[in-house]
């Protein structure tokens, strides 16, 4: 029925089945908008903040899709800027994915506000020493560029690309595509930095503050060094996901490789530089405030040391030793562990950073401060995931996003052989 | 006017001495009432009601007989930020230049109509003296006139704190520019409602940078940096005077009173050791 509109060669479900699926993505996705419309009409007392949680559930999700976005940053910068030829086949997914994560961002931030009308004094009224500043003004402005980079596959539809307007756009769009990579590599640096900055900032708050280069906290620098390692796993995690999903191969082993060592690689040296971190703040930073490091690990029922082996060796060392090693790198079930653990490692960083900064009591007759989200919170944090769904699938469908689907699924299905 | 130490102009700041209070919570209640703070049919979660002044409950951690408890009052401590330049811990992150410090009294301001309620001051504040209306104020029926009209109201979606009774010192400055001295406001014409309330006298408040005023002469700040944690300035030259968390460098304008050596000690952090080095010449010497 909409065969006119599928790329030239794919094969894909039939409408009905794929309407089918759409349609119950669809339902989670209404139940959290119906959610947001009550956060919006009735207040944030829908939710589970309280004056000791101003940041939580929806400050993490936040952060977490930014940083698992990272991947079309770097992914567009290592393609476009250094011209890593190969990246060509995985850029327009992790323009996608970037797409997806940075709406969802802007979304989530749209419902966290208190006076959602109000939102736009943060550039009319934008106090410049503020970190928040400086995310809202990069995220925006990123966001803008991402939908540029989005454009020329929308407009290389078939039925869009007979448009002969379209078809010489979307080519030239193509031509200059390196000027927005560099834009977006520029924006993403500071956004991605200042979101560590956020709380590295907090000079009151003993477990998040940092010492750092002239105006930046070392979590600034953090934050983007770990978007840029861990994006990219995210990034072939979908990808993987994807071709789980449609039963087909997507994109070529030499390319998944290839994003797969970037990744290992940042990983490794990120996780050098978080370790190096930590160290100097809970031997120097902590102590030097009259803080133990015990203080922020013990005497409540949640936020023990786990999280923090957790973060750093499991899901740290572990996925960037597996990513560097090129035998298990290779591995395809080895891959999918490391990328999974990398993925889970970074949204873990944000939670602690985020939810364990607010739970930490800082008063020496203050009590530890444990949450537990709102079905509203959790509707609205599982939204853009529906979202994503139905974006991917409607991408998938009808534009031509992998350049090597047509060659991998011409004769026959090839899977994963090593 | 300058934006260090504020040599030239007013800096308001209290002081509350916790053996004299009892914990009756009059302070909570007139601030309540002069401020038209909202409040809710249940208040009986602490965490999502609005309390600008709160009392906290301090005990010795000692069994009976030896148990011993001292209450503390915890206003917005005003912070003048590290090094004291008014950079505080919430006015520095705030986006949209929502909560302002007032570089001529040291007071920090919130200005209710511009804030946007992203909450990043609330996180970025260590007392937790800053408050969300999660709800739309509602007063029960008749309550609304005995509101006060001169502190506005506040819609949800909004944060807010104590103002140290802003009205009042633009009241004391209007009546000192009626009576042709408007650069100097009389220590009686400008005091906080919670200090008036207050039935003990636990709570003093006037200038700190004026030496006829009583705070100054209890707390006797010292207008340099301290040597060893040069965040820190204005730290008490009274022994028997501390400020809370006061190695963070926020550096508070509300200051504390104890002859107790363990409500003393609840006032910041220490590692082991540290209290004792510094306990005997705590107010002459720092901690870094």
């Amino acid at each position: 029925m909409d065969s006119a509109l599928i790329p030239e060669g794919a094969k894909r479900c039939s409408l009905p089945k794929f309407s089918i699926g759409m349609a119950i993505v669809g339902a989670v996705l209404l139940w959290g908008v119906w959610a947001m419309f009550l956060c919006w009409f009735k207040g944030l007392n829908q939710t589970n903040m309280n004056d000791y949680y101003g940041f939580a559930l929806w400050i993490w999700a936040d952060l977490a899709v930014i940083a698992v976005g990272g991947g079309a940053f770097f992914t567009g910068m290592l393609r476009y800027i250094f011209n890593i030829k190969e990246l060509k086949n995985i850029i327009n997914f992790a323009v996608i994915i970037g797409f997806i994560c940075y709406s969802s961002a802007l979304l989530i931030l749209a419902i966290d506000i208190g006076q959602p009308l109000r939102g736009w004094f943060i550039f009319w009224h934008a106090n410049i020493h503020s970190m928040l500043t400086e995310v809202a003004f990069c995220l925006s402005c990123y966001f803008a560029v991402l939908t540029i980079e989005f454009i020329p596959n929308i407009l290389e539809n078939r039925q869009a690309n007979k448009v002969p307007f379209f078809h010489h756009l979307a080519h030239n769009m193509h031509g200059i595509m390196v000027i927005f990579a560099a834009t977006g590599a520029f924006l993403s640096f500071f956004h991605q930095g200042s979101l560590g900055g956020v709380a590295g900032v907090m000079y009151g708050r003993p477990f998040a503050v940092r010492e750092g280069l002239l105006i930046w906290p070392w979590t600034f620098f953090l934050f983007t060094w770990s978007a840029a390692a861990y994006g990219p796993s995210f990034t072939l995690l979908v990808t993987k996901m994807t071709e789980v999903i449609t039963g087909k191969k997507l994109v070529k082993d030499n390319v998944v490789h290839l994003l797969a060592k970037i990744s290992g690689w940042m990983i490794v040296t990120y996780i050098i530089a978080k370790i190096i971190d930590t160290i100097y703040w809970a031997y120097v930073t902590a102590p030097s405030l009259g803080f133990k490091l015990s203080h922020f690990y013990t005497d409540n029922s949640f936020y023990g040391y786990w999280i923090l082996i957790t973060e750093i060796v499991i899901c740290g060392i572990v996925p960037g030793a597996i990513l560097v090693i090129k035998s298990t790198r290779e591995n395809p079930t080895l891959r999918l562990v490391a990328i999974i653990l990398g993925t889970i490692g970074v949204c873990l960083n944000r939670w602690v950073m985020v939810l364990q900064i607010m739970a930490v009591p800082v008063m020496p007759f203050d009590t530890w401060a444990l949450y537990i989200p709102s079905w509203q919170e959790v509707a609205t944090t599982v939204l853009p995931v529906a979202y994503g769904i139905m974006l991917i699938a409607l991408a998938y469908r009808y534009l031509p996003v992998f350049p090597q689907e047509k060659e991998l699924n011409s004769v026959k299905p090839i899977t994963e052989s090593e | 006017m300058t934006q260090d130490n504020h040599n030239n102009a007013y800096k308001f700041g209290m002081v509350i001495d916790l053996d004299k209070c009892t914990g009756c919570g009059s302070c909570m209640v007139s601030c309540m009432s002069e401020n038209n703070v909202p409040f809710k049919e249940d208040e009986s979660n602490k965490r999502d009601s609005i309390t600008w002044m709160r009392v906290y409950k301090l005990t010795n951690g000692k069994s009976f007989p030896d148990t011993e408890i001292a209450y503390l009052p915890r206003p917005c401590q005003h912070c003048g930020g590290e090094g004291d330049h008014g950079h505080s811990p919430c006015v520095s992150v705030c986006p949209a230049t929502a909560t302002d410090y007032g570089y001529d009294t040291g007071i920090v301001s919130q200005i209710y109509t511009r804030c946007f309620g992203c909450r990043y001051c609330m996180g970025a504040c260590p007392y937790h003296a800053r408050y969300f209306n999660w709800w739309d104020p509602k007063w029960p029926e008749g309550m609304e006139k005995y509101l006060s009209p001169d502190v506005s109201p506040r819609m949800r979606g909004i944060v807010e704190k104590c103002s140290f009774c802003y009205h009042r010192y633009q009241a004391a400055r209007d009546k000192a520019y009626y009576h042709g001295d408007k650069d100097h406001i009389k220590e009686e014409d400008y005091q906080t409602a919670c200090t008036t309330a207050c039935p003990s006298n636990a709570i003093t408040f006037g200038d700190l940078n004026n030496p006829a005023h009583k705070v100054h002469q209890i707390v006797k700040p010292d207008p340099h940096p301290d040597p060893r944690n040069h965040h820190v300035v204005g730290k008490s030259r009274n022994p028997k005077v501390f400020r809370l968390l006061e190695r963070l460098g926020t550096n508070p304008k509300v200051y504390y009173l104890s002859e107790r050596e363990w409500v003393r000690k609840q006032g910041d952090h220490y590692l082991e050791g540290e209290w004792d080095k510094i306990k005997n010449h705590h107010g002459t010497t720092s901690h870094g």
